[in-house]
Order: C-alpha cells, then sequence, then structure tokens
C-alpha cells in the first residue's frame, strides 16, 4: 500500500469515528446544557461555590461571572507558578520567572496553551497536574458555556436571559469532558502514554550509562489537551513524544479527540435551535474546508518542495518515522483548524506552503471545526456576516435563525472578527519594526518572518502552535503574546455574549418565501465563500510575505 | 459604588471558589483515579514501557530512541568527564537510528541531566539544514558500503538523514535497516542472511493494516542483534 492510499484510509476512519460519535455526542450535550435536574455531587459544587444554579443570567452577569472566573484562573496559575520553587511535589523544578509565568497563565486559561517553557525541564507535578491540566478541562467549559449561551440566545425570545455561567461550567466540566477524559486516558495509558507519578528516575541503556526520565499523569493531561483543544504538551515535543503519543493508533484517536467536541456541538446546536439541518449546515461548511485543507497538506507535503528535502528525498525534518508524512499532515490540520496546537511534527520544518497552510487555518478564526465551543460561536459570526452580505445582494433585511440581523446585531459582529486580525498584523508589525525581537528568529528571510507572523497568529487566534525556532522565552514575546492571547480570547466573547442578549430579547421573525434558507447546500458554500474572501483579503499580503515566498521560491 | 466593589468582590469569591473545588475534582481526584486504574491494568505501559535485555537488564524503552554511540575519548580519561562540545562517533556494530539533532540539555534544573525532547525547527530552505542533511548522507553512504556492497545516495531514505520531531523516535524505516544490514553482518562477524532475518523478524508493518508507517524499532533490534552474536 502506498503511503498516499494509506493516508486516505486513515482520513476516511477519522471521518467515520467522527460521524458514529456525531448523533449521540452532539444530543447527549443538548440534553446536558438544557436538562432542569441537578445531580447530586453537582449541588455540592453550586453549595461551595454559592451560586444558585437555577437563577438566569442576562448577558452582562453571564459576562461578568466569565470574566471574574478567569481572571482569578490567572491569578491563582501565576501564584502555582511563581511559587513552585517552595511548593512539594515539584521534582526540585525551581520556581517560573515573572514574565514567563504570566505568559503560562494567559496562555492556559485561554485555552491557547502556547509554551514558552519546557515542559520537562521547567514544570513539576503540582503545576502540570494542578494547575495546568485543571485550566485544560475549565478554559474548555468556559468556551462551551459561552457557545452555549449564544445558541441560547438564537433559540429563545423575548428574554434577555441566557442561561447560568456557574450550571454551563460545571455541568460542562463533569458531565461532559471528565467522563471522556477517564475513557481516552485509559485508551491513551493501554498505548503506551505514561500515568504515574514517580520522581526523576535513572533508566539503564543498551550501550551503558543511563537515561533520567521525569514520570508524570501524562495520559490524563494528554487526554483533555486534546479533548478540550487545548494543546499544551507535558513535555517540549509535544504530541511528537512517545510517552504522549507512542503510536500510529494513537495518534489518530488524539486527532479524534481533537475533532470531536467541535464537530458534535453543531448537532446540539441543530438540536437547541429546533431545527437538526441548521447544524448539519454548518457542519457541511466546516467539513468542506478540512477536508480541503488536509489534501492540500498532503499534496505539498508529500511533494517535499526546499533545498533540504531535495536532498533528503522527503519532507521527514520533524516528523517522526512511526506517523510519516500522511498521519502528520492530518494531525496538523487538525490542530491549526481547531484552537488546540498540540503537534506530533514540527510546523516550523514543514514545506513553505504546508507553512502558509497551517497560518491559513489558524486566521480563519479556528473555525472548521474549531476550538470546543469557541469553534462554534466563531462561525455562528461568520453566518451572520453571510446572511448580511445575501441579504446586501438582494436588498432585504437580512435574517438567521428567525431574528432579524440588524444595525446592532451587524455591529457586534462586525467588531468580533477585526479583534483577531488587529491584533495579530499590529504585534507582527510592532516586533518587525523593533531592533530585538529579531534576534529570537532561528531562520532568516521569509521563513523568519513568519516564525513572528505565526507566533502571534496562534496568540491572538488561542491555538498555542509555534514555528518553534523562535526563542519565545523573552520579556518582549512573553509579555506580548499573553495580552494578545488574553484579549484574543476575551473581547470576543464579550461581542458575543452582548449579541446574544440581543437575540435572546428579538421576538421572531416568521419564515417568508424570500427568507434565505440557511439549511441548503447553497448557503453552505455562501458561508465557505464568505470566510475565504474575508480572511483572505485580511491576510493575504502578510502570507506573501512569509509562507508564499518560500514556497514559491522552492 | 460601594453596592458594585460589594458585588465585585462577592463575584470574585464565587469564582475562586469554584476554582478551588473544579481543581480539587479535575486536578486531584481524575489524576488519582486514572493513575490507580492505569498501575491496575498496564502497569509496564504507565511505567513506560522498559525492555530487558536476555539477562534482565533494563536497556531503556521501547518507545524512547538511544544513541549507539563509541565511548567519547575524555570519558576514558577519568578526569576529564563529559565533554559535550566532543562530537560523537557512531557505533558502527549496531544499527543506527536517526540523527536527533533537536535534542536539548536540561539548563534550567541543575540537579539532574534529563533528556530534553524537540525538534531542530529549521525550514527547508535553511543553510544550515542543508549542509546538516548533506553532510548525514554521505556518512550513511560511507559508512554503509562495504567492500561487497555499496550503497548510492538514492538508496538512502528521507528518515535516515533528518532529525525527528521530538528527537526520541525509537524507529527507522525498513529501508534504512535493511541499508544496514551488510555493515551490521561485518561487524559482528554474522552472515548477512542472518541479520536480514532478525531485520525481517523485527519490522512492524502498518498498525491494522493502514495507521502511520513500517518501521523497525531499533533498541529491540540491537537488543536482538547482542543476543545473536553473544550465543
Amino acid at each position: 500500500m502506498s503511503p498516499v492510499t494509506a493516508g486516505v484510509l486513515q482520513l476516511l476512519a477519522l471521518i467515520a469515528a467522527l460521524a458514529l460519535a456525531y448523533r449521540p455526542l452532539g444530543d447527549h450535550m443538548a440534553r446536558v446544557y438544557s436538562s432542569e435536574k441537578h445531580y447530586k455531587p453537582e449541588k455540592w459544587i453550586y453549595k461551595a461555590i454559592g451560586a444558585n444554579p437555577s437563577a438566569e443570567m442576562r448577558w452582562p452577569a453571564y459576562l461578568r461571572a466569565v470574566l471574574a472566573f478567569s481572571a482569578v484562573s490567572v491569578l491563582f496559575l501565576y501564584l502555582l507558578q511563581r511559587l513552585q520553587g517552595s511548593l512539594p511535589g515539584s521534582l526540585g523544578f525551581v520556581s517560573i520567572d515573572p514574565d514567563q509565568a504570566f505568559n503560562t497563565a494567559a496562555s492556559f486559561v485561554a485555552n491557547t496553551n502556547w509554551q514558552s517553557y519546557s515542559g520537562e525541564q521547567a514544570m513539576g507535578h503540582v503545576v502540570q497536574t494542578g494547575g495546568l491540566a485543571v485550566q485544560n478541562f475549565v478554559s474548555a467549559a468556559v468556551g462551551m458555556a459561552v457557545a452555549v449561551a449564544l445558541v441560547r440566545g438564537f433559540a429563545r425570545s423575548r428574554t434577555g436571559e441566557l442561561g447560568n455561567f456557574w450550571a454551563d461550567l460545571v455541568r460542562g466540566t463533569v458531565r461532559i469532558l471528565l467522563p471522556i477524559s477517564v475513557i481516552g486516558a485509559l485508551v491513551l495509558v493501554a498505548c503506551g502514554v505514561i500515568q504515574n507519578f514517580a520522581g526523576i528516575h535513572e533508566v539503564g541503556q543498551f550501550a551503558g550509562g543511563t537515561q533520567q526520565w521525569n514520570g508524570g499523569a501524562v495520559a490524563s493531561q494528554e487526554v483533555i489537551k486534546e479533548l478540550g483543544t487545548n494543546g499544551g504538551g507535558y513535555f517540549n515535543a509535544n504530541s511528537a513524544h512517545p510517552f504522549e503519543n507512542p503510536t500510529p493508533f494513537s495518534n489518530l484517536f488524539e486527532v479524534f479527540l481533537i475533532l470531536l467536541i467541535p464537530s458534535a456541538l453543531t448537532r446540539t446546536f441543530g438540536r437547541m435551535v429546533g431545527n437538526l439541518r441548521q447544524g448539519y449546515a454548518v457542519l457541511a461548511t466546516m467539513g468542506i474546508i478540512w477536508v480541503t485543507f488536509t489534501g492540500l497538506m498532503m499534496w505539498t507535503e508529500f511533494a517535499h518542495h526546499g533545498p533540504a528535502f531535495d536532498i533528503a528525498g522527503g519532507a521527514m525534518e520533524g516528523k517522526e518515522t512511526r506517523f510519516g508524512i500522511a498521519a502528520s499532515s492530518i494531525f496538523s490540520v487538525a490542530t491549526t483548524l481547531t484552537s488546540t496546537g498540540a503537534v506530533n511534527s514540527f510546523h516550523s520544518s514543514y514545506t513553505g506552503l504546508g507553512g502558509g497552510i497551517q497560518l491559513l487555518g489558524m486566521q480563519l478564526g479556528e473555525i472548521a471545526p474549531g476550538g470546543v465551543g469557541s469553534g462554534l460561536y466563531g462561525m455562528l459570526i461568520m453566518a451572520i456576516i453571510a446572511v448580511f452580505i445575501a441579504g446586501l445582494m438582494v436588498g432585504r433585511t437580512p435574517e438567521y435563525l428567525g431574528k432579524k440581523i440588524g444595525t446592532r446585531e451587524i455591529k457586534l459582529a462586525a467588531c468580533y472578527i477585526l479583534i483577531t486580525p488587529a491584533l495579530v498584523l499590529c504585534f507582527t508589525a510592532a516586533a518587525m519594526a523593533l531592533p530585538t525581537p529579531a534576534n529570537s528568529m532561528t531562520n532568516t528571510g521569509a521563513h523568519g518572518f513568519s516564525e513572528i507572523l505565526y507566533a502571534y497568529t496562534s496568540g491572538a487566534n488561542n491555538n498555542g502552535s509555534a514555528f518553534a525556532g523562535l526563542n519565545a522565552d523573552t520579556q518582549w514575546f512573553n509579555t506580548t503574546i499573553g495580552i494578545a492571547m488574553l484579549l484574543g480570547r476575551f473581547l470576543p466573547m464579550v461581542f458575543v455574549l452582548a449579541l446574544a442578549g440581543s437575540l435572546a430579547e428579538q421576538k421572531p421573525v416568521p419564515e417568508t418565501a424570500g427568507t434565505l434558507r440557511t439549511d441548503k447546500p447553497l448557503y453552505a458554500g455562501l458561508l465557505v465563500g464568505t470566510i475565504l474572501i474575508i480572511t483572505g483579503l485580511t491576510y493575504f499580503p502578510a502570507l506573501a510575505l512569509g509562507p508564499l515566498a518560500e514556497g514559491l521560491a522552492a | 459604588m460601594n453596592n458594585s466593589v460589594a458585588s465585585t468582590a462577592r463575584l470574585i469569591g464565587a469564582g475562586l471558589r469554584a476554582l478551588l473545588v473544579l481543581t480539587l475534582v479535575c486536578g486531584v481526584l481524575y489524576p488519582l483515579a486514572v493513575t490507580g486504574i492505569a498501575q491496575a491494568l498496564f502497569n509496564d505501559k504507565a511505567d513506560g514501557s522498559e525492555i530487558k535485555d536476555r539477562s534482565g537488564t533494563v536497556v531503556g524503552s521501547s518507545l524512547i530512541g538511544q544513541t549507539y554511540n563509541l565511548p567519547k575519548q575524555a570519558a576514558s580519561d577519568s578526569t576529564a568527564g563529559d565533554d559535550p562540545e566532543e562530537a560523537a562517533e557512531p557505533d558502527l556494530k549496531w544499527f543506527q537510528p536517526r540523527p536527533s539533532g533537536g535534542l536539548g540539555s536540561n539548563s534550567v534544573n541543575t540537579q539532574y541531566s534529563l533528556i530534553l525532547s524537540g525538534a531542530t525547527n529549521r525550514a527547508g530552505d535553511n543553510e544550515e539544514l542543508v549542509t546538516w542533511v548533506t553532510d548525514a548522507k554521505a556518512a550513511v553512504v560511507a559508512a554503509n558500503s562495504t567492500a561487497t556492497y555499496q550503497v548510492t545516495p538514492q538508496d538512502v531514505p528521507a528518515e535516515a538523514v533528518t532529525s525527528s520531531g521530538s528527537g526520541l523516535d525509537p524507529h527507522i524505516s525498513p529501508a534504512y535497516a535493511e541499508l544496514q544490514v551488510h555493515r551490521v553482518a561485518e561487524r559482528n562477524g554474522l552472515d548477512v542472511e542472518q541479520v536480514e532475518k532478525l531485520v525481517e523478524d523485527h519490522t512492524q508493518g502498518r498498525q491494522f493494516g493502514f495507521l502511520g508507517e513500517p518501521r523497525v524499532n531499533v533498541l529491540e533490534l540491537n537488543t536482538a542483534l547482542r543476543d545473536l552474536s553473544r550465543k
């Protein structure tokens, strides 16, 4: 069997597995977020929080709760790292410097998991398991909560109430993320991912001498790293490290976990707005982009244009033998089209055009299928822009899911899509204009520029993967990327929740013969076009200077 | 004003309590439960898949790549210690793994010399990478050509001259293993057929027929080779 055929079969197996999980998981999530019932352990948690989980919140209250919880999380994680040197169970690792601790705290709370540290030489058990892994759960649950609040905005009328943040946070964690994580972690251990609390220990080697390993709760963190589209590796090499991703099966399983919730949330959306076909249209849009990107990535990586790859006879630099080109390409596209940023192969050593596909995937806003929650709300914002553009073409007031898209709604949607490009392009321009940031580059020329463009694209879009040649552990990058991650996560949430509140207050408009049918293939096509045109116009000049220049020269 | 300060403080308090409870659930109970079950069911794997040779000595993990080098010159001089500047020479008696250019040394925690995983992160048009690949290719051709067996540059597979993502890749392709057979047989005083058989026995196909790529685990292969040559 040729590597290309094997790659196509792996892609098909992945699609089949996602299709099997789509209905049960999507319906389960819809029940979780619609149910009136609180389980006993959940009631204990609400009691500890001191919140009434049945109290409805309007959008400002929901937003305040999101921001309060996230602010506390940043501070807690910052202090945990700053105190690491004095905490037991830290394996002798020292406290993290202030700029790096801020960067890492912002990164994990913002569901980005950009890492300017190397896991195995900086973080002990307490910070990894008690700090970073916890944010892997709760930052994902926050993303899902905000997405569900927006869906409620479409589903409800003549109210302004969007649900209860604490209930959504707790339910998302204990009813969705935890059960899947327990099973997934055990599957990973069965493949060979380590799960222990051993200290640093010496292991004999074949040619004499010893290697030093640190143990750790890797499987339990690995599974939520993928499932919550977080991406922060236990080890520096992330999912390329054999202890995180030991076999081709574990590799495909991890890609499955990355795509599982973001794709199934479209079913949840369809279920909650009472029209499953609306969910299918959104899913189809995501699927078209994802399959196209994966196909393009395999093509450019198998073609391996680039001087070093030509001499080597293949683009295997930065890729593991057990995965090869195809499985690496599949992982790479899944991780950049979601907000994951885990890597099983190193993006900086992809071909020039391959790097461009990774960058463009993030720049689309990570909506195909996107991060847990953030993918759905990002796509729904694009859906609003698309009906607005269609409305302009025929001269009718646009509607989506029975709600009028008026001035207020379109302003909020426009603000949403302007935030991340503004962050990415302004910070990249500043870093290129200043004398010192460029010293962090490993590669020169077009690829050096791509390293910096990639860093801010990844940060502001909350992805977290890197062209890791860039030495990002400097005060400049720790601080600016930290700010980009926080603004890129929480400003869009402000607009999403404001939009949700405004939609929930409206009364529904009846569907007429002139209403644009948003559950049809024509609309999915329009949506794909809107996404590509908006992103293309925004980022083309920057992409031309970086990956396109490199790819066309090769 | 006082009212809004008080309500903000209440909200922050609720956020803190929520975080602490969820830390208990997701950061303490969950990892402990998973560790307990994992250790009970898959003890070997949860601890790192260590493998032993015939004498029962642990020789490493089947998942983590190693280097098979000659002892450094400086190391034989007990006062000199390990000189990181001295280039390691491959011990051509053993099957050689991929280059591991991305591995770093631990610079933060000075109590330990941990293996720091990582990639070179060099782009396809990076001049250093071009040099490394060119040199590696020449070295593979020179090392594996014997009096009766000539290797040409086209025979060398891509992964033999490039570093992996982790720097700890435990595998090489079957093509690279086969390319090393004549050299290894000669250096160990074994028949080429014997070594070929060994490689064949240690070649793993794609998992379930279509996942990943065919590969050979270098540590397992070398361990079997040592057992064979000691017979």
